[in-house]
């Protein structure tokens, strides 16, 4: 079991959930869990089957594109938390 | 106001000027964008309406997400209108034919040029009802937020890296916001933020808020045109952390060549990163139109984004104008520091000494042309960054005695 956080822009098309609690041992098989539950989003977040380009997605912190990307393996009990990606400054 | 609504720059979709910064549909970035039809005359005209204007950043305001001017008790802090010097030293020292000219935004009242984007994005904030700025910050803009604040006399919460550099932590607590120092680096600061930013009820001048704030950044393109009688220079180099300055450069000069206010073409833009945190300047290398992240390790703590959110957008700039993003060594930003100061008097920080040091490899290089009028622009204070010239030249210590001295200093006996 994996909690994935989701950001306030993308909660109105998971009927208001801040959390949705999903399965799946690596982040690609947690989106399709949490796809599978709320399928609008999948739109929102993938784009041909990768993260879209804006969209970050974080493992217990550490941004997936500095570890295996959608094959990042998620341990039991992991945390991920969808960001939309800011530029800073 | 001239601005019309938050245009999605990946699809297009349009939403009002509230305080959003991505697409719900693609979770891209939203810009501002705007009508001018409305602004009445000729370019003639335009140009003295502009002249008339404050000498700060709210002369420009027809080509900024506000209504009308700032003024009273909400007109801020006074800034912008920083010195263009021409420096014919540093265009020798380089051996560079053409014309060099330094804009020093080092000049605003909190020494870097984040002074003009939290003017706008808290003159923004202030007309959609906000009352609390906050920010997230590799330092420079942490000084700007906490000092609005003050001077319009609003709460702030500004976030910065624990590592930072003292004189920044100093400089930025003094103004009396809440000061939070985060146990991480920058991107983690960012992403804190972000997640803040739907939670409370504040204006993050980055985040929520972040399209007016970058709209700021244009009035930098605005003075050097200004400056230099109404003509767009050759070539710029700028430096780039999330690459929202560069891409704002480019918007600015080309809103006012579409007004017919500039002629001629785009500048050549040329990217200036540090070796150590230099994700846009790699990709570019690589030819590649996206930016891999990387955890950054420079000196130059300013530009330290590791995850450039404008980097695809800087990319397309540099190429299409025929410019390029390069990067520096620490050595080589230190170096540029010492270039600076002393062939022009100016004192700038890291991100300074990068974009010095840039400007030293192009023309290494030799692709800076002998008629070219450059312009580098330099965003903060060198007292910020202190540690970057400790042990960087040699001191004498003397008695109080003329012999001492010209013994000393002067190194030779003294001749009765």
């Amino acid at each position: 079991m994996t909690v994935i956080k989701l950001p306030t822009q993308l909660r109105d098309v998971a009927g208001g959930a801040a959390e949705v609690t999903v399965d799946g041992d690596t982040v690609g098989s947690a989106l399709e869990s949490l796809f599978t539950q709320h399928e609008e989003l999948r739109g929102r977040i993938t784009e041909d089957g990768e993260l879209r380009r804006f969209v970050n997605i974080y493992l217990s912190g550490e941004d997936i594109r500095y570890l295996e990307g959608l094959e990042t393996p998620v341990p039991a009990g992991g945390e991920l938390t969808i960001l939309p990606a800011v530029a800073g400054g | 106001m001239n601005a019309k609504s938050l245009t999605c720059r990946e699809c297009g979709f349009e939403y009002p000027l509230e305080a959003r910064y991505v697409c719900e549909r693609c979770f891209g970035p939203v810009e501002v964008a705007y009508d001018f039809s409305g602004l009445d005359g000729d370019a003639e005209s335009l140009r003295r309406r502009i002249q008339a204007g404050p000498q700060n950043i709210w002369r420009y305001a027809d080509f900024l997400p506000v209504d009308g001017l700032p003024a009273g008790a909400h007109a801020g802090l006074p800034v912008g209108s920083t010195p263009l010097v021409k420096a014919d030293r540093l265009a020798a020292a380089l051996g560079l034919g053409g014309e060099v000219w330094v804009k020093n935004d080092a000049h605003n009242p909190t020494h870097s040029f984040k002074d003009r984007v939290v003017a706008v994005a808290s003159a923004r904030a202030r007309e959609l009802g906000m009352t609390t700025l906050a920010c997230a910050s590799t330092g420079n803009l942490a000084g700007a937020v906490a000092a609005q604040a003050a001077a319009l006399g609003l709460e702030s919460y500004v976030f910065i890296p624990s590592n930072l550099e003292e004189q920044k932590i100093l400089s930025t607590g003094v103004y009396g916001t809440k000061l939070v120092r985060v146990r991480g680096n920058y991107d983690d600061v960012n992403r804190l933020c972000t997640e803040l930013s739907g939670e409370r009820d504040w204006a993050f001048v980055n985040v929520n808020v972040r399209p007016y704030y970058a709209e700021g950044s244009k009035t930098l393109a605005y003075e050097i045109a200004e400056q230099l009688d109404w003509t767009v220079p050759d070539r710029i180099v700028a430096p780039i952390a999330s690459g929202s300055l560069f891409t704002k450069l480019k918007k600015g000069f080309g809103e006012w060549r579409e007004l017919g206010l500039i002629d001629g073409a785009d500048p050549v833009m040329n990217g200036a990163q540090a070796t150590g945190c230099s994700p846009v300047a790699t990709a570019f290398a690589e030819g590649k139109d996206f930016c891999k992240p990387v955890k950054p390790d420079t000196i130059a703590k300013s530009l330290a984004i590791g995850n450039p959110a404008d980097g695809p957008y800087a990319l397309d700039i540099a190429r299409k104008t025929g410019g390029s993003i390069e990067a520096v060594t620490d050595d080589e930003i230190r170096h540029g520091i010492k270039l600076l100061a002393e062939t022009t008097g100016i004192f700038t920080e890291t991100a300074g000494g990068v974009t010095t040091a840039v400007l030293k490899k192009l023309a290494d290089q030799g692709v800076i042309g002998d008629q070219e009028r450059t312009v580098i622009v330099i965003t903060g204070d060198g007292l910020k960054t202190l540690d970057a010239v400790r042990g960087s030249f040699e001191s004498y210590e003397v008695d109080p005695n003329m012999n001492d001295f010209i013994t000393t200093v002067e190194g030779q006996a003294l001749v009765s």
